[in-house]
């Protein structure tokens, strides 16, 4: 299991490296030009000496080569360059909003899992009845809704109720978990229904394959208990792709959670990111965008560490 | 690496006999066939939206402000007064024309890289596919957003190509993945070699001989990645990073000031939602019976 752990380790450095380089690339060969957008974004009327100036101030008139080294360089400290708009750090602002983000999707992560694991299971053992029916109509409907209107919906219907809505600022969870819990769980259910729903589809199918397999007929010909082979032989076997499609659909939680933090007013890594677009903020761009393919590839890494605990025939490939 | 997990092969066979695949299709794919009747009700919506919707979508009227949905205004009117129902309907021209312009650029741009990255093999498609491993670990909203910030708006004739460009990129590797694994089963059939041997170019072989051929995942990838784009589309547009004022689209429909009317006028939050999770929900139904349909390996 060591070496399975440090080999998986050491595949993950030349991802990383390939990122950084995509992310570079990807803000500065695109045929548009970053500082004229910045400038010139409402049509206003801004001479060339101004944008030179600008990419001067940016760096932006030296080579690619020399910007690349530059960029390179900074990485291993953290050095992320500044925000074009703040002047602060990006490494400064992203610490900042980081918390609160991570807590929401971390929690939408528990969530999912603790929704989709007993609801797959229980719509595959009630195969086509009106159970799994319903199980897979919730399934279904959770691909479709935009997790930013479910928030919506969510604060209808808190407003509409209970003439209640969660307080906007947002408190360590280690200093008053009850006010925070009031204000992440929100934006934690309204993304981790699509991610619950993936997973709740992925468990069920999954779980149905198993049970063809033949050591669990064996099982049952020997008169095993049904449940002690749900435990040992059917749910540990089904819940490797389970594992796989929430590592995969991580990104997608990120991606649910850009939009939906506006929703629910949140301050977090999310608003950063549409601010920055917004104000075509490149360097807090380059350094959110790196900062979410890394948390994606760590995420991944981590399911790969699982499905060999998982399955030990896996650690010998 | 990681290698996709459905491995399509498409031969003639595999495609249903065109005089009776409809009613075929209605048979096997009922729940298919509800989802292409959604798909059509927007598409009327789209083309007849002059004579479908009973007000100009951004007529202002302060007399009607906020009313609430009645003989009138079918879905109530927001706060300057504009018909919701009226919005929805002009709205579906907004998502289908960006869903289809960008799910089409990003399925076809991913089906040639996938085709040539297969059919080279070796360091050309090693090369290709590491870039597709990147871009995939990037959510598809992050890599729309980076690709809005850069290039800013662009305006082709009322289209803005940039945005379509923003939403088809995420849909390239996805599609490419797919074409890669398709091309790689068609290579490897006699008729490839024949060409080869017959002298035929790359660009031939590719273009006439192993595009034809990924047609079947080629469309169901497009009625797939609708819903990804119209969606995605939604999303930027609520964010404001998309379709701006005062064109309707639902997305912005939701956005900005609306949300001071939770109360006051919930029927402008609760009808554009429907018609995005209704639409996004009719693509991947219909696209998935169009799989089991076309290409039961696709399955999984």
């Amino acid at each position: 299991m060591l070496w399975y752990v440090i080999r998986r380790l050491l595949l993950v450095i030349p991802t990383l490296l390939g990122v950084a380089i995509a992310v570079f690339f990807l803000i500065r060969v695109m045929p548009g030009d970053v500082v004229v957008v910045k400038l010139r974004a409402d049509g206003a009327a801004v001479s060339e000496e101004t944008i030179q100036a600008e990419r001067k101030r940016l760096g932006l008139d030296k080579p690619l080569y020399q910007q690349f080294i530059d960029y390179m360089g900074g990485l291993p400290r953290l050095d992320l360059g500044k925000s074009l708009w703040t002047g602060e750090p990006v490494i400064k602002e992203i610490a900042l909003r980081m918390p609160v983000s991570l807590q929401i999707a971390i929690m939408a992560g528990v969530i999912a899992v603790l929704i989709a694991i007993p609801l797959g299971t229980i719509s595959a053992l009630y195969r086509d009845t009106w159970i799994d029916h319903t199980v897979r109509v919730i399934a279904v409907s959770g691909l479709a809704i935009p997790s930013f209107w479910l928030g919506m919906l969510i604060i209808l219907a808190l407003l509409t109720l209970f003439n209640w809505l969660p307080k906007i600022g947002y408190v360590p969870i280690w200093q008053d978990p009850l006010t925070n819990l009031a204000v992440t769980i929100w934006p934690a259910a309204s993304v981790g229904y699509r991610y619950a729903a993936v997973a709740t589809r992925m468990m069920r199918s999954s779980l149905l394959e198993v049970m063809r397999e033949d050591y669990i007929r064996t099982a049952r010909a020997k008169g095993v208990w049904t449940r002690l082979i749900m435990r040992r032989h059917a749910l540990r076997n089904a819940m490797l792709p389970v594992v796989t499609v929430i590592g995969l659909e991580f990104a997608f939680l990120i991606g649910g959670l850009v939009v939906t933090e506006q929703v629910f007013n949140i301050n977090g890594i999310g608003k950063l990111f549409v601010d920055a677009t917004a104000r075509g903020d490149f360097n807090l761009i380059q350094g959110l965008v790196l900062l979410i393919a890394t948390i994606f590839v760590l995420v991944n890494l981590v399911v790969d560490l699982l499905y060999g605990w998982l399955d030990p025939r896996i650690r010998l490939r | 690496m990681a290698i996709v997990a459905a491995t399509p092969s498409v031969q003639a066979e595999t495609l249903p006999k065109r005089a009776n695949a409809f009613v075929q299709f209605v048979k096997v794919q009922p729940l298919g066939v509800v989802a292409f009747f959604i798909i059509l009700l927007y598409v009327v919506f789209a083309l007849g939206a002059r004579w479908i919707a009973p007000f100009d979508p951004e007529a202002i009227d302060f007399a009607a402000m906020l009313s609430r949905p009645n003989a009138e205004h079918w879905f109530g009117t927001d706060q300057y007064g504009r018909d919701v129902f009226s919005r929805i309907v002009y709205g579906a021209r907004t998502a289908l024309a960006v869903g289809i312009l960008s799910a089409v650029s990003g399925c076809t741009l991913g089906a040639l890289v996938g085709a040539a990255s297969g059919y080279f093999g070796g360091r050309i498609d090693n090369f290709i596919q590491r870039i597709v491993d990147i871009m995939l670990s990037f959510p598809i909203i992050v890599l729309a957003m980076v690709v809005v910030a850069v290039l800013g708006k662009g305006n082709i004739g009322g289209v803005d190509t940039n945005l379509i460009a923003a939403i088809a990129l995420p849909i390239v590797p996805k599609m490419a993945r797919v074409a890669r694994a398709s091309t790689l089963s068609i290579v490897a059939m006699p008729f490839i070699d024949a060409a080869r041997a017959a002298g035929f170019s790359h660009k031939r072989i590719i273009l006439r001989h192993i595009l034809p051929n990924i047609i079947a995942p080629y469309l169901i990838m497009v009625t797939a990645f609708m819903a990804q784009a119209i969606l995605l589309e939604a999303s930027l547009s609520f964010l404001g990073l998309g379709v701006t004022e005062p064109t309707p689209a639902w997305g912005l429909m939701l956005s900005g000031t609306s949300a001071d009317f939770y109360q006051t006028a919930p029927w402008m939050i609760v009808f554009p939602g429907l018609a995005i999770t209704l639409a996004v929900f009719a693509f991947n139904l219909f696209g998935d019976s169009l799989r089991d349909w076309l290409d039961p390996k696709l399955k999984g």
